[in-house]
């Protein structure tokens, strides 16, 4: 370990760490651009300049290493001249079109100039002219006028996403960052050269221009999109909702995680949110009849599937009715429902996996090929045939198709991933009575009797484990959209209405009756979580 | 008559041939050195030399050449700064063109001394002649078994390649190089490592220029002391001075280290043409701050020139006289390293064009008041806060010249500018 001083206050460091780290770790707050501490080290913003006794020039603080004894101050005025200097450089060439940059609010031109310079203005010259809005990819926005050329981007590109698209082009003050010719920004992880841009440089094409960035409020979540389970910040635009066209969740942002995802996450899961406010959106329970589906009342729609139930159990048994859960519900969901289904009714068949007849894409960094959120949740659930002595999603689909199974159960699947169309379709055609519970509508939806509306990942309260078996909380972001409910309230009222009991009154209360009841839950405290480094309940395989 | 070492093959027919060559001792050093010296001798005897870096820094080449670790398992390089790019600085090219071989023997003494086995020489793009001349010379060196495997029948091996830049000064800065010598953008690399640890391919590097290489055969066939004796203190054995502007002999004058400034210009450059008078000299290329006429009393070596506050630089001595307006010369300069500022790093990215528009004014009559202040304001906050030397180029003469010149730059402001004051000319702005 070794010993230093910054402005005064004694820190221990380990050997090799750099200025920068233990200031961070002191929590002294030294301005940067260029360094972000999941990329190489440039030092060429010259921003994070500090004074080092016994050294003769002004160090960047970003690249010094520590040693034993020495003694940083980040606030003399030699500093605070340098630091206004740069500031002052730095916006010689900028076009300061702050009113009508995308940036603005979340710059670190615009903050850094409130904290350290402050200064007038001498800048009387014109202004080197380049590139305005200029998309460089499918997500991507450039303006160059306004780059600092930080190479934040570029060594994002060749180091994280290893695509190697970007490049700085030019030298002095015409140097201009650029895709490399016949090249665009267009790799899986694009989106996070926007992240970690620090001006308005680079800008969200799919975010652009929707809201201003103080409209918004960010709520911490994961990323549902597969069951890596990257952390998030979900950004939610809840009082202005015309500025978004009625969009409420605004944009998806990466939060840091040092054993998930660090600070990236794939341009699949940061787009992969408009499920939650488009027109597929389930609003109201729905009745079929005559091949069309009319809205019911939530108690309608109880009654009318627990009778139904009922009558199916007291005629063919139990095992005539087959329950599909998903890996896209949280474990509070599929807790209970394995307890309604498999504890309080004694259903025998009830499975999760519909293994998909196109695997998903995946690569070694944070891309994995099973796209549900939770399928290790259901695992470490056990919810499968096997420990019912039930039937797979395949059996249950063959046997309805022979006429054994009476009634349906679906949860969010549209079965047709997994199974051909034709099949699926003659399998309901069969049953006596279906009910598809979901947030969205797919086309195993339009199949069943009942459709329940659930509510999406960014209406409800839980948690997910990921592949490795990391249990992390999501949080409520907004309002469930129309009528929809979470997929265990909804449960609840199908418990209650065939007279069991389901003592929950919020999703905390389910989680502390799962982990009561399955030991692999029991080191998570579901109220107690900062949405940080949450425990592994079990080693990766 | 003072002693002449390079300097003496200028004027000698086919001086860059291996035979000319060899018929004025030439190849006698490094035959002799794989037979009967270590590695380590001949370090020691560079050191003892005081040979300084001559390419403008000054660092003791026996000193950088001992920082190469011995027990690396990496390849080690040398690799010969041949990219004069420094404005006023002509030397490199005359060595190339006349003392090619002197340069090659110079390279086997450098490379046998730090045990490596590939040479680069990183030529300026401009200089295509020299860079033919070059792998000609090359060439005809692996003919006759001076380079390639098991030179001069020794068990030692060299490979020498030549290397064009493509015109940009930020490659005559040796990390600048070796960025562009791997194939990549010639951006100065953060310091340490240093070359000499990590430097071409991340392996152990010697960067020297063309100037120090080639006194090395000299100073191992003649003896350390010789050379040192040759110059001044620290300052060991002789150096090519280019003298160029409004003198009447412009050229290349190997003289010793520390001959007096203006010496070199009034006795071997011939002094001034017919009535004019001094008014500026740039003693060491165009980034080396100015002198006034009254400041050249001074001994032309590093130290000397460090301590008046200016540099000996590339030795590139540029003569002014009273003809010279100031603020056109400096805009010259200035537009020079705003040209070829690399951009990587803010302050010189930025202030050396935001200073060069600010000079065009001047120089077109629009001069404000505070425009003088700003520019040497410009000038500090360059200076030390970039990660090159580049910065500091920029800003020396910008500082220097306005100091040491102010009333001419103030005279640039029209008289209807003359009590401006700055607030004013924001209230105008908002009009």
């Amino acid at each position: 370990m070794i010993k230093l001083t910054i402005d005064g206050v004694e820190i221990e460091v380990e050997q090799g760490a750099t200025v920068i780290q233990a200031a961070d770790l002191a929590g002294i707050d030294i301005p940067r651009y260029c360094y972000h501490p999941g990329l190489p080290i440039v030092g060429v913003c010259r921003i994070c300049l500090v004074e080092i006794e016994r050294m003769p020039k002004l160090q960047v603080a970003c690249y010094t290493a520590v040693s034993d004894g020495m003694v940083v101050h980040t606030n003399s005025p030699q500093v605070l001249e340098a630091r206004q200097a740069v500031m002052e450089f730095l916006l010689v060439n900028h076009p300061l079109d702050c009113p009508v940059c995308d940036q603005a609010g979340e710059c670190w031109l615009q903050n850094f100039y409130m904290q350290h310079a402050l200064h007038d203005s001498q800048m009387i010259e014109n202004k080197v002219k380049k590139s305005k809005a200029r998309p460089i990819g499918p997500n991507v926005m450039l303006d160059s006028e306004r780059c600092i050329l930080c190479t934040r981007c570029v060594r994002f590109c060749d180091e994280i996403s290893q695509t190697n698209e970007l490049g700085i082009f030019n030298r002095g003050d015409h140097a201009e960052l650029l895709p490399y010719p016949g090249r665009e920004l267009d790799n899986n992880y694009s989106g996070n050269a926007i992240d970690i841009c620090p001006v308005g440089a680079l800008t969200d094409r799919d975010f652009r221009f929707r809201t201003r960035v103080w409209y918004l409020a960010e709520t911490p979540s994961v990323c549902p999109g597969c069951s890596m389970g990257c952390n998030i910040n979900v950004h939610h635009n809840d009082n202005r909702t015309y500025k978004a066209d009625g969009a409420r969740i605004s944009r998806v942002k990466p939060r840091y995680n040092a054993d998930v995802n660090q600070w990236w996450m794939c341009d699949a899961g940061r787009y992969g949110f408009t499920h939650v406010d488009d027109e597929t959106r389930i609003l109201s329970p729905l009745r079929k009849s005559n091949d069309a589906f009319s809205n019911i009342l939530w108690d309608q729609a109880i009654d009318d599937i627990v009778a139904k139930m009922q009558g199916i159990i007291d005629k063919h048994g139990t095992e005539a009715i087959g329950v599909i859960l998903s890996p896209q519900m949280t474990n509070e969901d599929l807790f209970a429902a394995k307890q309604l289904f498999v504890e309080q009714l004694g259903l025998k068949n009830i499975d999760y996996e519909v293994a998909p007849s196109q695997p998903g894409n995946k690569d070694d960094f944070l891309i994995k090929a099973d796209k549900n959120p939770n399928s290790r949740g259901a695992q470490d659930l056990h919810i499968d045939p096997q420990s019912t002595n039930g039937m797979s999603v395949a059996e249950m689909l063959k046997a309805a198709a022979n006429g054994k199974l009476k009634a349906l159960f679906v949860f969010c699947h549209d079965l047709g991933n997994g199974f051909s169309a034709d099949d699926v379709k003659g399998a309901f055609s069969k049953l006596d009575f279906s009910v598809f519970q979901g947030s969205n509508h797919n086309n195993t939806s339009k199949l069943a009797d009942y459709i329940l509306p659930s509510v999406t990942f960014v209406e409800q309260d839980g948690t997910f484990t990921n592949y490795s078996g990391r249990i992390q909380k999501i949080n409520q972001a907004v309002e469930p959209l129309g009528d929809s409910k979470p997929n265990w309230t909804i449960l609840k009222m199908f418990a209650k209405r065939f007279g069991k009991s389901m003592p929950y009154f919020e999703t905390g209360d389910v989680f502390n009756a799962l982990s009561a009841s399955v030991p692999a839950f029991r080191s998570f405290d579901f109220n107690n979580s900062q949405n940080q480094n949450e425990q592994i309940t079990t080693e990766v395989a | 008559m003072t002693e002449k070492i390079i300097s003496k093959f200028f004027d000698i027919k086919d001086s860059h041939t291996i035979d000319v060559y060899e018929k004025h001792g030439g190849y006698t050093a490094i035959k002799s050195a794989l037979k009967t010296k270590s590695p380590q001798e001949i370090i020691d005897e560079v050191m003892k030399s005081n040979l300084r870096g001559l390419g403008g820094a000054g660092f003791p080449a026996g000193r950088k050449w001992s920082f190469i670790p011995k027990n690396s398992p990496k390849p080690k390089y040398v690799v010969v700064n041949a990219d004069e790019s420094e404005p006023g600085t002509f030397k490199d090219r005359y060595i190339i063109d006349h003392y090619t071989h002197g340069l090659f023997e110079g390279i086997m003494l450098a490379a046998y001394a730090i045990d490596a086995h590939t040479c680069y020489i990183y030529i300026r793009g401009e200089y295509v002649r020299q860079a033919e001349r070059l792998n000609e010379q090359i060439k005809a060196a692996y003919e006759r078994g001076y380079l390639g495997k098991n030179i001069f029948g020794s068990k030692f091996d060299l490979n020498v390649y030549v290397h064009r830049g493509a015109g940009a000064y930020i490659c005559g800065e040796e990390t600048g190089l070796l960025e562009s010598l791997e194939g990549k953008k010639g951006w100065p690399r953060l310091k340490p490592p240093f070359p000499a640890i990590e430097g071409a391919f991340r392996c152990p590097t010697v960067v020297n220029n063309v100037e120090t290489i080639a006194y090395v055969p000299t100073i191992m066939e003649k003896g350390a002391e010789w050379f040192a004796n040759l110059g001044s203190e620290r300052n060991g054995g002789l150096k090519l001075y280019c003298v160029s502007g409004q003198v009447k002999n412009p050229g290349v004058y190997e003289l010793p280290m520390g001959t007096p400034l203006r010496e070199i210009i009034m006795k071997h450059a011939g002094g001034l043409r017919e009535g004019r008078t001094l008014k500026a000299v740039i003693p060491g290329g165009s980034s080396a701050p100015i002198l006034k006429p009254d400041e050249i009393d001074v001994n032309a070596d590093y130290d000397s020139l460090a301590k008046i506050g200016t540099m000996m630089g590339s030795a590139g001595i540029i003569v002014m006289d009273d003809t010279t307006d100031m603020v056109r010369a400096l805009y010259v300069v200035t537009r020079f390293y705003s040209h070829e500022s690399c951009g990587q790093c803010t302050p010189c990215r930025e202030g050396t064009g935001w200073a060069e528009r600010i000079l065009k004014r001047m120089v077109d009559g629009d001069a404000r008041p505070e425009d003088v202040d700003n520019l040497v304001r410009i000038a500090n906050n360059i200076q030390g806060n970039t990660i090159c030397a580049l910065g500091d180029a920029a800003a020396l003469p910008l500082r220097s010249y306005v100091q040491k010149f102010r009333a001419e730059f103030e005279a640039c402001v029209p008289a209807k500018h003359r009590n401006d004051k700055p607030e004013e000319e924001s209230l105008m702005l908002v009009d």
